[in-house]
């Protein structure tokens, strides 16, 4: 059974005061994400990843099409009693505590005192703030708030884990402690969907991800399936500090450094810049495949317009 | 009360606390002591009668005030600020959020009226020096203006849960305003014809009967309270109040959170 499963969920507002006129914020989606994964949702800024979130978590209404989690409607409580969610910027009311919020959350899903006794503790340890519980959210940082926001969505152990831009707000450390936290919850078998426009952090952690622009899904797939379709190139270093014309020819990025050329191109063409090479009599030191990486696929994705995404319904941007 | 509304009420109370809403109870001690004191001074035999009536107006106003006043931002607030993602992502239907709200503000003001309701009564021992058994007029009164509190608040998230803080302030405002004069608009729907009759007959049913709550001059009189009025106007409030977030969770449920 699939964690989480759209069918053609699509989301259209209607905007303006006298006139409306109906703005898509996404288009049909169809995405899968199997239990134990984690997949990263990747977009520019409105592209249309919290649309999606919230009306996965039955805060927006579909305008179209269906999702199921776990199996279940999105209005099924049984289902929300097994899911977490931390949305994008988190606010929370600031007169409790830390160990107060906590323990409020965990009453709504569902959880008795004597387990939150027990566990909200190590919830607040996991994510950094062990000393921190008994202090009002009115003096947490914004990194702090996001630190508490993502213990609200483990406590209760919940199945699927959806977290909007969970590394925003956090420094160098934080994001390396948030990091070593998803890889947490996937050892302990938790579906996680999160969403972010920061690509090494998706493609350090998951094993699929599915990239959004302009309410449109532009590609899902392991990090190495997507990138293998962008043209690969290739790094060849040879020694001297002559550039044949012909290499130029065909594109190549030179740079001379020392007593050694290094030139990057298209992996096409590499038969040819050896054949070059040897005719031209200059020994070859090194051919190096360079890898792709997502921020490449991604920009290839977008290409330039890296416009807002809310379309115009008509085809109008 | 299932424990969801149980709990959302319980944080709304303590919000209210934490927020210090009931610091307003310190203006009322204030004002009920210095009354008392002046009423001593300047009144003779009718000491009793003003002490009910500036206490119990007190009471009224100063819960009217925090009833409109937090009433209108318990959705909407909670909406700007994005605390009700993490509260509707659990398994917490929004009816059960909208009840939740009403019993967390309801309960403050019933805390509020009984730390203000003791201090009516101190004062009465103070300037007549004993209570007597025509008193009870007074826990009836106090008892109604609760009552009123009640649709309020519901009135208050019924307008929160589709339109603006100001917007709503200003229609539960003009409700408990028109309420309060609804005897008299049905009066008037009676010496009018036609469409004029039909309209003020329609607003006169349609905003809460506040004056029918009010028996403040009964009680500062010591005149006895119909047991059947007790009875018909919990029975209104229940059933307005009701109505009211009848209405609210209709209109919330459908709803999409932007």
């Amino acid at each position: 059974m699939a964690a989480i499963e759209t069918l053609g969920l699509e989301k259209t507002y209607s905007v303006g005061f006298w006139r409306k006129r109906p703005k898509r914020a996404l288009h049909p989606l169809d995405l899968t994400v199997e239990e134990g994964e984690i997949l990263g949702f990747l977009g520019p800024n409105g592209a249309g990843k919290t649309t999606t979130l919230k009306m996965l978590m039955g805060l927006v209404f579909p305008s179209g099409g269906t999702a199921r989690i776990l199996g279940m409607e999105l209005d099924d409580p049984r289902m929300k009693a097994q899911i977490g969610f931390l949305p994008e910027q988190p606010y929370f009311y600031d007169y409790l505590t830390g160990r107060e919020l906590l323990r409020y959350y965990g009453k709504l899903s569902g959880m008795d005192s004597a387990t939150l006794t027990r566990k909200i503790d190590p919830a607040l340890e996991r994510v950094g703030l062990r000393d921190a519980g008994h202090l009002q959210l009115r003096k947490f940082s914004k990194g702090m708030l996001q630190r508490v926001g993502i213990a609200q969505a483990i406590l209760h152990d919940p199945k699927v884990v959806f977290l909007d831009e969970p590394m925003s707000g956090l420094d160098p450390m934080g994001r390396r402690e948030v990091r070593t936290l998803i890889e947490g919850l996937k050892a302990e078998g938790k579906t996680v969907f999160f969403s972010t426009h920061i690509l090494s952090d998706a493609e350090a952690l998951c094993d699929r991800v599915a990239i959004i622009h302009q309410g449109k899904l532009r590609g899902v797939g392991a990090v190495e399936e997507l990138t293998a379709g962008v043209t690969a190139q290739v790094e060849i270093v040879w020694a001297g500090t002559s550039i044949p014309a012909s290499l130029r020819a065909l594109g190549a990025d030179c740079h001379v450094a020392g007593d050694t050329v290094r030139a990057v191109l298209g992996a096409g063409h590499q038969d040819v810049v050896l054949e070059t090479l040897k005719s031209e009599k200059l020994r070859l030191i090194s051919v190096i495949p360079v890898r792709t990486s997502l921020e490449e696929y991604f920009v290839a994705q977008l290409g330039t317009d890296t416009s807002v995404g809310v379309t115009q319904v008509g085809g109008q941007q | 009360m299932n424990s969801r509304i149980y709990n959302i009420a319980a944080n709304t109370f303590r919000e209210a606390v934490r927020d210090r809403v009931l610091y307003n109870l310190i203006a009322f001690a204030l004002l009920l002591t210095g009354a008392a004191v002046l009423v001593g001074q300047i009144s003779i035999d009718i000491e009793r009668l003003v002490v009910i009536n500036l206490g119990l107006t007190a009471v009224s106003l100063f819960g009217v005030v925090i009833a409109i006043f937090i009433g209108i931002g318990l959705v909407s607030k909670e909406i700007d600020k994005r605390t009700l993602y993490t509260v509707l992502s659990r398994p917490v239907r929004r009816w059960e959020f909208i009840a939740g709200k009403f019993f967390g503000l309801t309960g403050t003001l019933v805390v509020n009226t009984l730390c203000m309701a003791a201090g009516v009564f101190a004062s009465l021992l103070y300037v007549s020096g004993h209570l007597q058994g025509s008193d009870r007029g007074v826990v009836v009164a106090l008892y109604f203006i609760v009552l009123q509190f009640a649709i309020i608040t519901a009135v208050a998230l019924f307008f929160s849960s589709f339109s603006s803080p100001l917007l709503s302030a200003v229609f539960t405002f003009a409700f408990f305003v028109i309420g309060s004069f609804a005897e008299d608009l049905r009066g008037f729907a009676h010496m009018t014809h036609g469409i004029t009759q039909w309209l003020a007959t329609a607003a006169a049913y349609v905003v809460p009967n506040f004056s029918a709550l009010n028996v403040i001059n009964q009680a500062a009189h010591g005149e006895a309270i119909a047991s059947q009025l007790i009875t018909y106007n919990t029975a209104y409030a229940l059933v307005y109040a009701l109505a009211a977030l009848s209405a609210a969770t209709l209109i919330f449920d459908s709803r999409s959170l932007k």
